[in-house]
C-alpha cells in the first residue's frame, strides 16, 4: 500500500526539481491543457454563467445531500441495484471484496477511479488473490510500474515515451526483442492487444463515477478511450466505487455539470463516452452484467459537512485547478505524497488524511489565484488553504523555525514604525552592496531564492516612502 | 449501520435532522419536473441547420458521415465506405425493426448476422436513437434490438441515423428518451466520435479501447 509522504512535501519538492524526466514532462505538457481549456471556453459564450449553474447545482445538492442519498438509493434498488453504504476505508474494501468472492471472480478489470486509489483497492484485492487489471491507459503504466497517479485525469502526466517502453518490454515477456516502439501508436496497439483479453476474460468490472443521479438511480462514467464502457459491459458483475458528494438531483442538473466537465478538464466540447448506468442487465438484454453493486464510499466527507471546507465537496475532478497551478507545474504531482494533487489536493487531502499527515501541503501555493479563477464549480480554493495553514498554525503543527520567524515577522509588522525603519535600513544597506552589479548571487538567510536566480538589489527607498512621496507631489497645492 | 451513521453525520454538518415533510415533497417535485437549466443557445437553429451542426461537430471529433437520400441507399453507403477502407465486408448489426427493414440484398457481398458483438467482430452496424447537434453526439439506449457491445466491442462502428431524429441540445433527447422509452434503459452511452487517448506524453491518439472508426450514415428523410 502507498504511505502518503505528503509530510515530506519539501523534499519531494526538492526532489522533483532535481528530476530531468519529469522536468521534461511537466514542460512538454502544461501549457497545452491550458490552451485546449481556453480554446473550448472561448468557444461558449455561456461558459461564464454555466460555472455559475454548476456551482449552485451542487451547493443545492449538498444542502439536502441526506434527502438525495436516501432518493438515490431507493432508485438503484428499484432498478435491479444494490447500494453498500461504507463509512470508511476499511469498510468498502471490505465490500468490494465480499462481492468479488461472491461471484467467484480471479481477476477484475478497472477503470480509472480516483476513490479507487483512494482505497488502495488494488492492493486489497491482491493481498486475497484477486488480480486487478488496471485499463485506463494511463493507470496501466502506473499499475505496471508500481506508483500512484501523478495527476487526477492523466496519471501518466509524468512519463516519456522510453518509461512507457521500459515498462512494457520488462512486464510483457513474450515481447519479441526486436519489437518496435518508435511512435505512440506502437506503445496504444501493443496496450490496446493486451488488454482486450482481459476485458472478456474478467469476472468483474470496476468502474468509478463522475455523477450520481438521484431521479433515477444512474451512474454517470466519462471516458475517451472506452475501457470504462468495456469494464462495466463485459463482466457478470459491475461494481460502482462512488463517493457520497457525487450525487446529482437529476438528468438535467448532470448534463448542466457535463458541459462544464469536459472543457475544464480535457478542453473538449465534450467527452467521447459519457455513460449512465442503472442496474442490472433487463429482460430481452443481449450483453450487460448480471449484477450492479454501488459501493457508497463517505470516507471523511460527511465531516466537511457544515465546515469552512464543504465548499470542497463541489469538486468534479476536472483537474483544471492543477493544470493552471505553478507550484504543481514546476513540482508535478508525486510531490504531493498521496492521491490527490495540486491545489484541490492541498486542500482535499487534509481533509481525509489529517492535517497532521497532510497540513504541509496549503503552503505549497504562491496564492495567485488562477486555480479558484478556472474551478467549473468556482471552489475557493486560496482561501481554503488559508483555513488549512491558520490551523497548522493553531496547532503547532508547522515546524519551529517557521513559528519562530512568523512570530518575529508578526511583532515587527505590528509596529509600522518599527517595520518601516528596518525595511528602509534593509532597502538602503542592500542597495548600496549591490550598487555595481545590481543584483546577488547569494544572500544569506535566501538560498532557496538566489539558488535558482539572482536577487535584484534595492533601487531608492522602500515602496513606502516611495508612495508617501508621490501622494505628496499628486497633491493640489 | 453504516447508512445511518453517514446519515447522521450529514445532519449533524448541515444542523438538522432529517428533511421535514413539506420540504422533502418540494424536493420531490424538483426531481418529478427536473426542470432544465441554462442552455447553450448555439443549438437553437432551424432543423436543418442542426444537422448541419451535428454533421460538422462528428467531422470536428474525428467521425465520418455519409449523407443518403433513403433507406434503400444504406447498403450501398456502407458497403462503399467497408470497401474505401480496405475493410471486409462482414458485419454484426442490432436487430432494430429500422435496420431489418433495409433490403440489404441489394449487396449481396455484405455477410450479415444480428445481434450482440463478441470479441472477434470487427465491424458493427448499430441503430442511433437520436443525436445531439450541440457537440456531434450520438445517444445509445440499450435494449434488446440496441446491443451495448455494438457501440464498444468492434474496429469500426458505422451507425444508421434518420435525420429527423437530431435534436439540437442534450436536454431535447432525453426528453425524446422520457416519452418514447419511459424509465431510463440500463446503459445510455452518448458517444462523440471514436475512441482516443491522449496518456502517452499528453499528445492526441485515435483508437484506445473502442472503436478506431465512427462512421456515421445519416439517411435524408425529409423532416
Amino acid at each position: 500500500m502507498h504511505v502518503a509522504t505528503s509530510s515530506a512535501f519539501k523534499e519531494n519538492a526538492h526532489r522533483a526539481l532535481g528530476d530531468s524526466g519529469l522536468q521534461r514532462a511537466l514542460a512538454r505538457s502544461g501549457s497545452s491543457f491550458i490552451a485546449r481549456r481556453a480554446a473550448a471556453v472561448a468557444n461558449l459564450p455561456e461558459f461564464e454563467r454555466l460555472r455559475d449553474t454548476a456551482r449552485d447545482i451542487k451547493n443545492h445538492t449538498l444542502a439536502h445531500l441526506d434527502f438525495y442519498l436516501e432518493t438515490y438509493e431507493a432508485k438503484v434498488l428499484a432498478s435491479g441495484g444494490q447500494v453498500h453504504w461504507c463509512a470508511d476505508a476499511d469498510e468498502a474494501r471490505a465490500a468490494v471484496l465480499a462481492i468479488c468472492q461472491k461471484a467467484g471472480a480471479r481477476t477484475v478489470t478497472k477503470g480509472k477511479s480516483m476513490v479507487g486509489e483512494e482505497l488502495a483497492i488494488n492492493e486489497h484485492l491482491e493481498r486475497n488473490g484477486i488480480e486487478p487489471v488496471e485499463t485506463d491507459l494511463g493507470e496501466y503504466i502506473i499499475q505496471l510500474r508500481h506508483e500512484l497517479p501523478s495527476h487526477i485525469i492523466a496519471p501518466a502526466f509524468h512519463l516519456n515515451m522510453e518509461d512507457w517502453e521500459e515498462a512494457f518490454r520488462k512486464s510483457h515477456t513474450d515481447l519479441p526483442a526486436d519489437r518496435v516502439f518508435a511512435e505512440r501508436r506502437d506503445i496504444l496497439t501493443e496496450a490496446r492487444t493486451k488488454l482486450r483479453s482481459r476485458f472478456l476474460a474478467a469476472d468483474v468490472g470496476i468502474t468509478g463515477a463522475n455523477f450520481l443521479i438521484a431521479e433515477t438511480g444512474s451512474s454517470v462514467i466519462v471516458t475517451n478511450e472506452g475501457n470504462g464502457d468495456l469494464t462495466q459491459t463485459l463482466p457478470r458483475v459491475h461494481i460502482v466505487l462512488a463517493s457520497i458528494e457525487k450525487m446529482v438531483p437529476t438528468i438535467e442538473d448532470c448534463t448542466s455539470l457535463l458541459r462544464v466537465l469536459a472543457r475544464s478538464a480535457t478542453g473538449q466540447d465534450f467527452s467521447v463516452y459519457t455513460t449512465f448506468s442503472t442496474g442490472a442487465r433487463r429482460p430481452g438484454d443481449p450483453d450487460g452484467p448480471e449484477a450492479y453493486h454501488v459501493v457508497l464510499v463517505d470516507n471523511g466527507r460527511s465531516a466537511m459537512i457544515g465546515t469552512e471546507f464543504q465548499e470542497m465537496l463541489r469538486c468534479i475532478r476536472c483537474a483544471a485547478c492543477m493544470n493552471h497551478c505553478p507550484v504543481y507545474g514546476a513540482v508535478g504531482g508525486h510531490a504531493y505524497g498521496w492521491v490527490y494533487p495540486g491545489p484541490m489536493g492541498a486542500v482535499l487531502t487534509p481533509s481525509l488524511i489529517g492535517v497532521k499527515q497532510a497540513g504541509h501541503l496549503p503552503n505549497a501555493s504562491t496564492f495567485c489565484g488562477k486555480c479558484e479563477s478556472v474551478c467549473p464549480v468556482r471552489i475557493p480554493l486560496p482561501k481554503l488553504m488559508r483555513h488549512w495553514r491558520e490551523r497548522e498554525f493553531e496547532r503547532h503543527l508547522s515546524p519551529a523555525s517557521v513559528r519562530w520567524n512568523l512570530g518575529l515577522w508578526g511583532f515587527v509588522a505590528r509596529r509600522p514604525a518599527l517595520y518601516r525603519l528596518m525595511t528602509r535600513a534593509a532597502a538602503l544597506g542592500l542597495g548600496w552592496l549591490g550598487r555595481k552589479r545590481g543584483r546577488f548571487s547569494r544572500m544569506p538567510l535566501a538560498g532557496g531564492w538566489t539558488e535558482a536566480r539572482d536577487l535584484p538589489a534595492p533601487e531608492g527607498d522602500t515602496f513606502f516612502a516611495r508612495y508617501a512621496r508621490e501622494q505628496r507631489s499628486r497633491m493640489p497645492s | 449501520m453504516s447508512k445511518d451513521a453517514v446519515l447522521n453525520a450529514i445532519r449533524r454538518g448541515l444542523r438538522r435532522g432529517a428533511l421535514p415533510d413539506d420540504q422533502a415533497a418540494m424536493l420531490r417535485g424538483r426531481l418529478e419536473q427536473h426542470p432544465r437549466q441554462l442552455i447553450p443557445a448555439r443549438s437553437r437553429l432551424p432543423h436543418g441547420e442542426q444537422v448541419d451542426l451535428f454533421v460538422a461537430n462528428v467531422e470536428k471529433e474525428f467521425g465520418t458521415i455519409t449523407r443518403v437520400a433513403d433507406d434503400g441507399a444504406v447498403p450501398g453507403a456502407v458497403a462503399d465506405y467497408l470497401a474505401a477502407q480496405n475493410l471486409p465486408g462482414v458485419l454484426v448489426m442490432a436487430p432494430h425493426p429500422a435496420l431489418r427493414a433495409i433490403d440489404w440484398s441489394v449487396r449481396p457481398l455484405l455477410e450479415i448476422r444480428e445481434g450482440r458483438a463478441e470479441g472477434t467482430d470487427m465491424v458493427s452496424v448499430q441503430h442511433a436513437f437520436a443525436a445531439i447537434a450541440e457537440t456531434g453526439t450520438l445517444m445509445f439506449p440499450s435494449a434488446a434490438e440496441r446491443p451495448t457491445t455494438l457501440n464498444i466491442l468492434t474496429d469500426t462502428e458505422i451507425v444508421v441515423l434518420r435525420a429527423s431524429r437530431v435534436v439540437g441540445a442534450y436536454e431535447e433527447a432525453w426528453d425524446l428518451l422520457r416519452s418514447e422509452i419511459g424509465a431510463m434503459p440500463r446503459n445510455v452511452m452518448l458517444v462523440t466520435g471514436p475512441s482516443r487517448s491522449a496518456d502517452i506524453e499528453q499528445a492526441l491518439e485515435l483508437g484506445a479501447h473502442g472503436p478506431r472508426r465512427l462512421h456515421v450514415v445519416l439517411v435524408e428523410d425529409g423532416v
